[in-house]
């Protein structure tokens, strides 16, 4: 979003006052403490990170073997998620903003603020008391009649443990996190362009496409990608729901499952010691590399797509 | 519409002509389930499965979506059709989407109420063996540590989103917006151990305070409330800023009476959401806010238990009366629920009274 | 910045106004009824005390808290249960006056400083907490098996994917087993029960259990088996599914169907008596230091009644505290943990198993000696 209206507004600036200087300065200085921040954990987690990367690790395997299979389930499951998450999160959006009775509407926008805030351990028991169990049949079902496809290859796990139970959790946690960001972004679509499509007699969906959508494409985006964040650095659901066996494999019905990097640390971080936890570190920094490429792509993307200037 | 209008004119009204009456879309869902119920008994018979629910829903919502597109592209032409199939479509996707949501819900409340009771929120787990017990500790740790997150997080959070779309150009808005972006993507884990680190550079080892949470919780905490903030501060019409700053108003107090007012709502929102986010999490808590079945008000000081840390142990390592630890889990996250939802409710009643009276 | 400085002053008078209002029921008045309540005692203790470690004395420690701190008001005791590595870590940083872990420290371990100790002094082992592990099955209608260890192997190794196997079948007359698939199920992350039943293994069934002793399930090995987290995740991936069958913490068994290993020529299930008789049955590590009681579990043995496959968990203290009070409070509450009293509690809360009379003499003289 690289509109004109910073630009505009610098331009018309009156003659500095002392209290538009503090106030600047003030948000600057907000600004840079973010990058302070951050530096500071970045610093941290290579310092942490480097003896597993270049030194001897204890069963001779490179660092980068060992941590592909992680970085495999980390992205599979959290592409899974989005691939479930994203259209849902912006049809109940636009349900909530421009289909629903406005008074359920309100409603309902309030009920999945509140969904956001359920922890992340309720998920997981939420997956492995009620979710897995429910899913095993229709994996068993997958598995015997459209094994011929990869994704479904059997033998079905007998516990309905798998990254596509993994998968859904997430994306039921990511859900809210979309969804309320979007609702709050169509809602912000300029009344006039809403009322001036249909007053032109476009149908509702018409009126969407052409006024809401393209309004709130950025927003969008941006707020996928927060989910994109929660999905992939997801902890505690996923060590939970997920029966992990580290292998790389598409199956997403069998007993045989990658891990995801949030996961590994915590289940394996209170026992760990020595070069263990250095190696656990290492996997958090490419964690946050993978973090850093996706959100580039994103920008890009945004970048790329609102050349029309929608507002 | 046929029967109030005489036939011979009808064809020439261009408003009422070719539209489906009312009810259509209801009487088509009707038919469509009863057939999907049809075709689901069919298979549970010939089978000698249970009569499914799930294959009824999919079967009718699938007939529904053809018949109304089919039946509308025949009346009313191409274009209402593909509406009335986008409606059908995402009004689904909404349903669909609900059976999780509505599911984990009812679980963790039927779940909750079995030590929703008085004691639970009167006492602390200290000397508590086995059934009873309460998490007063861990609810004033929730909310100390959790308050503690925002008073850091949120104005840096709002200030940088400010510095971002208001003032910002160049490299370091350019660098802040995409390194905010990362910041997203910092495991929760890596937070904890970071904050862990940094409060053991200068307290030494074992240190343990509510602090330190929140330190970790507001890593976590900042970039939601930059990012949602940011977007919301970009939606603020342009036209605003500048009919203020032609008044001749100072750009700070344009920014502070102008533009934050009317992005109010959202924000609120996105701030909500962030704690939302934060209030829940167990993995960062664990290491630096630490364990204790005590009180604890002091955030600078010693040991704090935390709603899910406390959920999380009750679950992890249960004794021997297991349903008694389990409960109580389920009823920690019961409350936390019950907290954010009255953190919603503070945060809407304060921007439905300071924000501008908006067209909807 | 109207809203936000209301808005902050709202949430703080809220919380304010909670917290204010709020005192725990069990712990209010503590501060004037403290005295009165440690002189009728007769305690003189006081202050704070903190451990960390093995997640699988977690309910244990919790009851021996209680007790504790029932007799002595004025004490504080917490105990985080982050792992047993994450323990150690924490005792040899000087973060926590005592840990508690499922295995003793290693030699390099005990070349280093330790935070809260004296200098130049070491650290015991006391074997404080001993517990079971059992095979935990979920097969309709069964709710004992018979197995030796190398079936148990043959199992969680693959070999064996039905329960009507004849390898199961023969050791097992009159019971009635389904033909359906075994989907075995083990923990993923790492953990000391893990280590003790593949040591179990490694050391009963060598030649069916072929990948040795690990703390953590290796991705690679024995891949038919499913992975889920802790105890918990264990227990509910064997009750939830079905033909599934684990290992976990024997407290946790509850309905499951649980299985009695060969021993000698006997079948043995799990009771405590059975448990405590191994580690009383196996001798001591040999070449640790004065006071430490490492014990070397023998998983071989034939002896009648012995149920070898038992996870020990040691609490690890200073023989000297530098800090004297610390000192003064490890040893009163290890004696308390120690004393028959203690195990009790633990065995009634935790479900482990007490430890001997025999053994309890020698772990309360080493407490005694600590300064």
């Amino acid at each position: 979003m690289t509109t004109a209206a910073p630009a505009a507004t610098t331009r018309a600036s009156a003659p500095n006052r002392p209290a538009d200087v503090i106030f600047k300065a003030v948000s600057t200085t907000a600004g840079v403490l973010i990058l302070i921040a951050l530096a500071g954990v970045a610093i941290f987690l290579v310092a942490q990170a480097v003896p597993a990367i270049i030194g001897p690790l204890p069963d001779d395997d490179s660092f980068w073997a060992w941590v592909w299979p992680l970085t495999f389930g980390t992205l599979w499951s959290a592409f899974l998620a989005m691939v479930m998450a994203v259209p849902m999160a912006i049809a109940i959006a636009l349900f909530i903003t421009h289909f629903a009775p406005r008074r359920l509407a309100s409603i309902l926008g309030y009920a999945i603020d509140l969904l956001a805030a359920i922890p992340s351990v309720i998920y997981g028991l939420w997956g492995i008391a009620v979710l897995a169990p429910f899913m095993q049949p229709a994996y068993a079902w997958l598995a015997e009649n459209l094994g011929w496809i990869p994704l479904f290859s059997p033998p079905a796990s007998g516990t309905g443990r798998t990254i596509l139970t993994a998968a859904i959790v997430l994306a039921v946690m990511v859900l809210p996190i979309i969804t309320a960001l979007c609702r709050e972004i169509f809602l912000q679509t300029p009344r006039l362009n809403e009322e001036a499509s249909l007053a032109l007699g476009a149908t509702r969906w018409e009126m969407i496409r052409m006024a809401v959508l393209p309004h709130g494409r950025s927003g969008i985006i941006a707020s996928s990608i927060l989910g994109l964040g929660r999905a992939l650095g997801e902890t505690m659901a996923v060590a939970m729901v997920l029966a992990s066996a580290g292998a790389v494999t598409f199956v997403v019905v069998g007993s045989q499952n990658p891990s995801t990097i949030a996961a590994n640390i915590a289940l394996r971080f209170p026992e760990a010691h020595g070069i263990t936890v250095n190696m656990l570190i290492g996997s958090g920094l490419v964690l946050f590399a993978i973090t850093l490429l996706v959100n580039a792509i994103s920008r890009w993307i945004i970048a790329k797509t609102t050349v029309d200037g929608g507002r | 519409m046929t029967t109030t209008i005489s036939a011979p004119r009808q064809a020439q009204n261009p408003l009422t002509a070719g539209q489906l009456p009312r009810w259509s879309p209801w009487a088509t869902l009707l038919a469509a389930l009863l057939v999907g119920a049809a075709v689901a008994g069919l298979i549970a018979g010939a089978s000698g499965a249970q009569f499914s629910i799930v294959t009824t829903a999919v079967i009718g919502f699938v007939l529904y979506l053809v018949a109304i597109t089919v039946v509308s592209q025949l009346i009313e032409g191409g274009r209402k059709a593909t509406d009335r199939f986008v409606t059908g479509l995402v009004t689904g996707a909404f349903l669909l989407a609900l059976i999780p949501l509505v599911s984990l819900v009812v679980t963790v409340v039927a779940n909750g109420l079995a030590r929703f009771d008085l004691e639970f929120f009167t006492y602390s787990m200290r000397n508590v063996v086995g059934e009873g017990g309460g998490v007063l500790h861990a609810i004033v740790g929730t909310l100390l540590v959790t308050l503690w997150a925002a008073i850091i997080s949120v104005p840096v959070g709002i200030f940088t989103a400010i510095y971002l779309v208001e003032y910002g150009k160049g490299k370091l808005a350019k660098a802040i917006t995409f390194f905010v972006d990362v910041m997203t993507g910092i495991p929760s884990i890596v937070a904890g151990l970071f904050a862990y680190a940094l409060f053991a550079l200068f307290f030494g080892e074992g240190v343990r305070s509510g602090i330190g949470g929140a330190v970790a919780l507001s890593l976590l905490m900042i970039p939601t409330v930059v990012r949602s903030t940011e977007e919301m501060l970009k939606l603020v019409p342009n036209d605003l800023r500048e009919a203020s700053l032609a008044l001749g108003v100072p750009k700070w107090l344009t920014i502070a009476k102008v533009v934050l007012p009317t992005a109010l709502a959202g924000i609120v929102t996105g701030v909500t959401l962030a704690v939302a986010r934060v209030i829940g999490e167990t993995a960062p808590l664990l290491i630096i806010a630490g364990f204790t079945t005590n009180m604890n008000y002091n955030v600078f000081d010693g040991r704090m238990m935390t709603l899910p840390v406390f959920a999380y142990n009750q679950y992890v390592s249960p004794g021997v009366q297991e349903q008694a630890y389990f409960d109580r889990a389920w009823a920690a996250a019961l409350i936390l629920i019950l907290i954010v939802m009255i953190l919603n409710i503070v945060a809407r009643l304060i921007a439905h009274f300071f924000a501008p009276k908006a067209g909807r | 910045m109207k809203f936000t400085k209301l808005g902050r002053a709202a949430v703080v008078a809220a919380a304010g106004a909670l917290l204010l209002s709020s005192c725990a029921a069990n712990e209010s008045g503590a501060d004037e009824a403290a005295p009165e309540g440690s002189q009728a005692a007769g305690s003189s203790l006081s202050g704070d005390l903190a451990g960390a470690g093995a997640s699988s004395m977690g309910a244990a420690q919790e009851a021996w808290i209680a007790g504790f701190q029932t007799e002595n008001p004025d004490v504080n005791v917490t105990y985080d249960p982050a792992g047993s590595g994450a323990g150690r870590e924490q005792f040899i940083a000087g973060g926590v006056s005592f840990a508690g872990s499922d295995a003793y420290l290693k030699d390099e371990e005990l070349e280093g400083e330790f935070g809260a100790c004296v200098p130049d002094t070491l650290p015991v082992d006391l074997p404080v907490y001993i517990s079971p592990i059992a095979v935990i099955f979920n097969v309709e209608g069964v709710d004992s098996l018979n197995m030796d260890a190398s079936t148990i192997a043959k199992i969680f190794s693959g070999q064996i994917t039905s329960w009507d196997d004849p390898a199961i079948a023969e050791q097992n007359e009159g019971v009635e087993l389904p033909a359906t698939p075994i989907q075995p199920v083990h923990r993923s992350d790492d953990s000391g029960t893990t280590e003790n039943f593949t040591e179990y293994l490694a050391a009963t069934a060598a030649a069916d259990w072929t990948e040795g002793v690990f703390e953590t399930w290796p991705s690679s090995v024995y891949s038919t088996s499913e992975g889920a987290q802790g105890t918990s995740g264990v227990v509910d991936a064997v009750s939830n599914g079905t033909g599934t069958i684990g290992y976990a913490d024997a407290s946790r068994a509850g309905d499951l169907g649980t299985v009695a290993l060969k021993v000698g020529e006997e079948y043995v299930p799990f009771t405590a008596d059975a448990a405590a008789a191994a580690v009383d049955a196996s001798p001591r590590v040999e070449g640790r230091h004065e006071g430490d009681i490492a014990v070397e579990l023998d998983r071989t043995t034939t002896e009648a009644g012995v149920y070898p496959l038992v996870l020990i968990s040691y609490a690890i203290a200073c023989s000297e505290y530098q800090d004297a009070e610390a000192g003064e409070l490890v040893k009163a509450y290890l004696s308390y943990v120690a004393s028959e009293e203690g195990q009790a509690a633990g065995q009634e809360n935790a479900g482990n198993a007490p430890i001997s009379d025999e053994l309890r003499d020698e772990i309360l003289a080493v407490v005694d000696s600590i300064q």
